[in-house]
């Protein structure tokens, strides 16, 4: 019995652990994503050429919405492979698509 | 609640059941019947498309009405006959399959079902209001955007209604399948008929938004002066191609996986064995999913991409080709040693597999791009669609009903009738279109309206038209059959043919609930692992307890009622502003259900557990 209840409060100490983990995590992230768009406004602001500065936007968005998926739509916990690998096969078959429109048919 | 449904049994009662369910059962039998009238108004264009072309220079029809059933025959077969009808199957069969109750979204369910039908009522009025659309079911731009009339209009708006409910089901059956599965009920477990489902749902997700945006790009160059296809306002027309057959070829897969998912049912059973070589079947389904998505451009070899695309996607078609022979391997081998016996629902199973290895062939054929150049629109390609989907799905949608129906209503089909529209309808196949390869590779070009005499068509054509009178024979003679066995039929037990899977498990009539106590899958072929352990039926996995039950609703038929009306604002807008008037009261009546729905609750009810032994929900 004893032991029992020992289990669950170890467990419970974990849940806490974890959570605080997350939460920090999720900070860190919160506070990645305002830098980034701060990097984003600041360089079309400073009026950096074009080619520079699209791409790099394109990336840290990219960044961003992994970040929004696993860290605060939680994607990483478990229960979610099957969205996960439903997500990634729709991304990899638009992909596909339009690498195929860029390379093959209007080249 | 449902038991003071049954009993009221007026005609009123009835149809107000069925006006509202949302009970999957119920709702595949909406499918099966608006289906079934579709597919018979698909027929009857086939038909006069067969008997303009019985003689050369024939004046059955004149010139714009042939392309008004040719367009619509195509468009109806497709979206208004065979994807119901599958979703029909769908419906009836995969929540029993998986050992779930009901759908996951009971509601969107039956919401999705009624967007088909008013999609499809509204493309059909059309014949009433001026004309159908004449511009080909594939509706290339600019001849569709220049087409004069509202027929264009009323595909466009149609489809894009039926095809909102068709991306519903589809969603709503990807959830069910990864949400509802019963305890034990692995991935790896569930029946190929439900992961013919599964795979088939995900490409409606992913291939219909393709087709929405093409239909809302062509709808606002048609009726909001737009020129995204217009090459004179800086559009490109082969954009809509490109839109409409990444949208299409995975759309044929959406058809025939499921078709394949029915065999694979109908052949072990018959053969009292267990599906050969399950996994490869498994992997094979997902593979052809997969590879769907990146070959539409076989349709596009004579447009111009250039020898690189042309030979790669012809590469990538022939691919298919491997996962699809593995699967007709697959068949054989659960033939082979099988203890066979021969019923209607194994005879469509069985005339299927050379029937769709030829079609398979001339695929192959097609996907050589050089070759396409000779075998472009003509009646080759026709043969050869013909061949996959009639052989394919139509011959799979037969196989299916023949088995399910006595889990659907009870019965069994008569065999002496099932037999006679099997033979008619089979010999008229072949008479119908195994000629038109050879028309075909003569030149006689597709979706002309006549052909001249002496040119070595005349006898082709002629053969031709009489296997379409051979295959109306046949579906008369199903639909006297199911007549016959609904009035005359005998009750027959919850497993008539000896079942291996869950909905076998079930007695006859199927309850509302489906499953007293959800069953616990010991391994595929949950039914007959129970069987070779001595026991009649499954193990329960649960005690007996209340069951929750969605609730009715007549919501998801407004809804749909209002995007109808709204449908025809859109159309007639162009013509007179003042028909705004009902895109604002249709766009006001869905809008207004869908507001209801969301501020009012609605919980569902529960079966007592008391009630359950008194008969409740039966
Ligand atoms: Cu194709």
């Amino acid at each position: 019995m004893a032991e029992n209840t020992n289990s669950v409060q170890n467990e419970l100490d974990y849940h806490k652990k974890k959570k605080k983990e997350e939460m920090k995590q999720q900070v860190i992230t919160f506070a990645l994503m305002i830098v980034f768009t701060i990097i984003a406004f600041t360089m079309v602001a400073a009026g950096l050429d074009k080619l520079f500065v699209i791409p790099i936007i394109v990336v840290l968005a990219i960044v961003q919405v992994i970040f929004q998926l696993y860290y605060f739509m939680h994607m990483s916990h478990k229960g979610h492979e099957l969205p996960a690998i439903m997500m990634y096969g729709g991304i990899s078959v638009a992909f596909l698509t339009i690498l195929t429109f860029l390379v093959l048919i209007w080249w | 609640m449902s038991t003071t449904t049954a009993q009221r049994t007026g005609f009123g009662a009835v149809l107000w059941d069925y006006l509202t369910t949302v009970d999957h059962k119920k709702i595949g039998i909406l499918y099966l019947i608006s289906g079934g009238f579709f597919f018979l108004i698909g027929g009857l264009e086939a038909m006069a498309i067969r008997i303009q072309l019985i003689k050369p220079e024939n004046d059955f029809v004149s010139a714009g009405f042939y392309n008004e059933i040719l367009t619509m025959h195509g468009t109806t077969m497709i979206f208004l006959a065979a994807m119901p009808l599958i979703f029909a199957l769908m419906n009836a069969v995969v929540p029993l399959q998986i050992g779930a109750r009901d759908v996951a979204f009971p509601f969107l369910n039956s919401l999705g079902f009624w967007l088909f039908l008013f999609g499809g009522l509204l493309l059909n009025a059309s014949w009433f209001l001026g004309g159908a659309p004449d511009a080909g079911w594939t509706a290339y731009a600019p001849l569709s955007t220049t087409s004069p009339g509202h027929g264009v209009d009323f595909y466009i708006l149609g489809l894009q209604i039926s095809g909102a409910g068709t991306l519903i089901a589809g969603i709503n059956f990807l959830v069910t399948i990864v949400n509802m599965r019963a305890p034990g009920m692995t991935y790896m477990r569930l029946p190929l008929f439900t992961w013919t489902t599964f795979v088939v749902s995900a490409l409606i997700l992913f291939a219909f938004p393709a087709l929405t945006v093409g239909l809302f790009l062509l709808m606002f160059d048609r009726l909001f002066g737009s020129g995204f296809f217009n090459a004179n306002m800086g559009g490109n027309s082969v954009i809509w191609e490109h839109l409409f057959w990444i949208f299409g070829h995975p759309e044929v897969y959406i058809l025939i996986l499921p078709a394949f998912g029915v065999f694979s049912e109908v052949l072990p059973t018959f053969a009292k064995k267990r599906l050969f070589g399950y996994t490869a079947m498994v992997f094979a389904t997902v593979l052809i999913g997969f590879l769907g998505f990146m070959v539409w451009a076989h349709h596009m070899f004579t447009v111009g991409l250039g020898p690189a695309a042309n030979s790669i996607f012809a590469v990538a078609t022939m691919a298919i080709a491997v996962p699809t022979g593995i699967k007709i391997f697959n068949w054989l081998f659960t033939l082979w040693g099988g203890n066979i016996q021969i019923n209607s629902a194994m005879l469509w199973s069985l005339s299927f597999i050379p029937t769709f290895t030829l079609g398979g062939m001339t695929g192959v054929m097609l996907a050589a791009a050089a070759a396409d150049y000779q075998y472009h629109d003509t009646y080759f390609v026709v043969a050869h669609f013909h061949y996959v989907i009639v052989g394919g799905v139509v011959f799979g949608i037969f196989a299916g009903l023949h088995y399910w129906w006595p889990r659907m209503f009870g019965k069994i089909l008569n065999e002496t009738l099932g037999k006679i529209t099997f033979w008619t309808f089979f010999i008229g196949f072949h008479l119908t279109f195994f000629i038109q390869h050879f028309l075909g590779l003569m030149g006689m070009p597709r979706r002309y309206w006549v052909f001249l005499a002496d040119q070595g068509l005349d006898t082709g054509n002629f053969i031709s038209t009489i296997g379409a009178f051979l295959m109306a024979v046949g579906t008369i003679v199903f639909l006297i059959n199911v007549i016959v066995t609904t009035s005359k039929g005998e009750k027959v037990s919850g497993d008539p043919w000896d079942g291996r899977t869950l909905e076998w498990a079930i007695p006859n009539p199927t309850p509302h609930y489906n499953f007293k106590q959800t069953p616990l899958v010991r391994g595929l072929d949950a039914l007959w692992v129970e069987k070779t352990e001595g026991r009649k039926e499954m193990t329960p996995a649960e005690p007996l307890d209340d069951i929750h039950m969605p609730n009715a609703s007549i919501l998801p038929f407004i809804m749909s009622l209002g995007l109808f009306i709204a449908g025809f604002g859109f159309i007639y807008q162009i013509d007179n502003i003042s028909w705004l008037l009902a895109v604002f009261i249709g766009m006001g009546i869905t809008l207004g259900a869908m507001f209801v729905r969301s501020v009012k609750d609605d919980l569902g009810h529960h079966i007592h557990k008391e009630d359950l032994d008194k008969g409740a929900g039966l």
